[in-house]
């Protein structure tokens, strides 16, 4: 089973230099990415937008029912919303969010053309079928940090709502709780983490779908792994950076 | 021409190949017949260069593919057309972007020449109106056809089919063998299929190969299959009792 695992780690990293190979034709290639980044990012927006507004609007309300202390300031709850929102809720869980919408959806359909024979059949026009499929897939998830940019924003107006028209601060508590101690770094950190998230949501679930063996089942199968794995890596990996730019 | 040498292919400890020598001559439709797991479809795929063989010699018109360098085997994979057994038409793209996709990908040819190309191969499969529909639109034996105008859209000088007619009623399967055949003598090119359908074998076998357990157990044409005393090859061929009658017929020369 090590050994297997091993062997997967070795052919992911084969796979990726092999996406770097031969590349496709320009022209076609353009239309490869702006037809991905249709598909990966302008499609998951509506979905990122909806769950950051209420989750953010869910921080807020938590934050200050947690507070029963008179002497903690109100503006407190601003501050611990954009902490959360920035830090850890709008790269990691978005990313989550999207290792189940764009994974599942990039593993099942290259499983697909695996299994329809259309991967064979672009190699037999000697097509680099991973240049083909994966490199668009990667080129347009480098969007993925303006999708957490727009996460961030809702996400935090979110919160606005819910603290300042739930009654629970004032606007210019909020507000001023929002600019409480704010570090530059910490949004550049948000930002190169969900850079690192982008390349893991394309590729990952591109390996899986790249290199599954059977049917339509083993399609689904190897969906629901990859979701598994691409999460995985991504707390990993957010573990790590963690661990690396702030310790 | 298509030349094989000792081609011997194994996953694991399982054997599939076993040392096959063929040759497949130009202008002519070569079949390659066999039970299901006799290792006709990895034959197929050696010949693709979709799985490299552990031993052998694969030549293409006099030259071995294994001396090829990196830009001739790119080259000889632009003069190979494939038709897969279930189409491998593009979901994503209409009949239209299926069929230029190769010419769009591998020459420099200008929008308008290869439009013309496109409306040329889809009228020689008898398709002409169906340039905007998708693949899931269209029926299983029009899927084929435009398989096989993707496959010849190139001019390529190896046409290669993996059972092109598995999965149709018999008047089309016989329509696409037809088909094959025609583009075969028309563009006089090598043609290899890979079929267990009996009727393609009778109708277009004029080189016919039988695989036995990755062994070539046979090889002839339609007209000498009727008159073999291979066992082996007359137990799959005659499996069917039509086919029996047929047998029976011929050898009586009615």
């Amino acid at each position: 089973m090590l050994i297997n695992y091993i062997k997967s780690i070795g052919q992911y990293f084969i796979m990726i230099y092999e996406t770097f190979k031969r590349m496709t034709k320009t022209s076609e290639l353009r239309r490869l990415i702006l037809q991905e980044l249709d598909d990966l990012i302008v499609s998951s927006l509506g979905i990122v937008v909806f769950i950051s507004f209420f989750i953010g609007a869910v921080i807020a309300i938590q934050t200050a029912l947690n507070f029963s202390n008179p002497f903690v300031p109100k503006s407190l709850i601003g501050f611990a919303a954009r902490q959360s929102i920035i830090l850890e809720f709008a790269p990691t869980f978005v990313a989550i969010i999207m290792a189940g919408k764009v994974g599942s959806y990039i593993t099942s359909s290259i499983g697909t053309m695996r299994v329809s024979e259309q991967i064979d059949a672009l190699e037999v026009m000697g097509i680099n079928s991973l240049n083909y499929l994966v490199f668009p897939k990667i080129v347009a998830m480098c969007m993925f940090p303006f999708v957490i940019g727009i996460s961030m924003f809702v996400g935090i107006i979110g919160a606005y709502f819910a603290g300042v028209y739930g009654g629970f601060l004032s606007a210019e508590e909020f507000l001023t709780g929002l600019q409480e101690d704010f570090i530059p770094f910490q949004v550049f950190y948000a930002f190169l983490k969900s850079f690192i998230f982008a390349f893991i949501l394309a590729t990952v679930p591109s390996f899986h779908g790249y290199y599954m063996r059977g049917g339509s089942l083993e399609v689904g199968h190897a969906a629901t792994t990859s979701f598994v794995w691409t999460s995985v890596i991504i707390i990993f990996m957010n573990y790590f950076i963690t661990q690396l730019l702030f310790s | 021409m298509i030349k094989v040498k000792d081609l011997c292919k194994s996953f694991g400890d399982l054997d599939v190949l076993k040392g096959v020598n063929a040759e497949f001559e130009k202008g002519k439709t070569n079949l390659i017949i066999g039970q299901s797991g006799s290792g006709k479809t990895v034959f197929l795929k050696c010949l693709l260069g979709l799985i490299k063989p552990n031993s052998g010699v694969i030549e293409y018109n006099g030259k071995a593919y294994k001396s090829f360098s990196k830009e001739e085997k790119r080259e000889i994979s632009t003069q190979m057309g494939m038709v897969f057994q279930g189409g491998a038409l593009f979901d994503s793209m209409t009949v239209g972007e299926n069929v230029v996709f190769p010419l769009k990908m591998l020459t420099k040819m200008s929008r308008k020449d290869r439009e013309k190309r496109v409306d040329e191969v889809l009228d020689r499969v008898n398709l002409g109106d169906i340039h905007d529909k998708l693949p899931s639109e269209i029926s299983g034996g029009m899927q084929k056809r435009v398989s096989i105008a993707r496959a010849i859209v190139n001019r390529p000088n190896f046409l290669f089919c993996d059972e092109p007619n598995s999965g149709l009623d018999p008047r089309t399967a016989s329509v696409i063998d037809n088909l094959i055949q025609e583009i075969t003598h028309e563009y006089d090119i090598t043609t290899v299929i890979n079929t267990h359908d009996m009727n393609s074998v009778f109708e277009i076998g004029e080189n016919i190969i039988y695989l036995e357990n990755g062994i070539k157990a046979w090889e002839g044409n339609k007209d000498n299959i009727y008159k073999t005393d291979n066992k082996k090859l007359t137990d799959f061929v005659y499996a069917s009792n039509l086919f029996q009658k047929v047998r029976i017929t011929q050898r009586r020369g009615l």
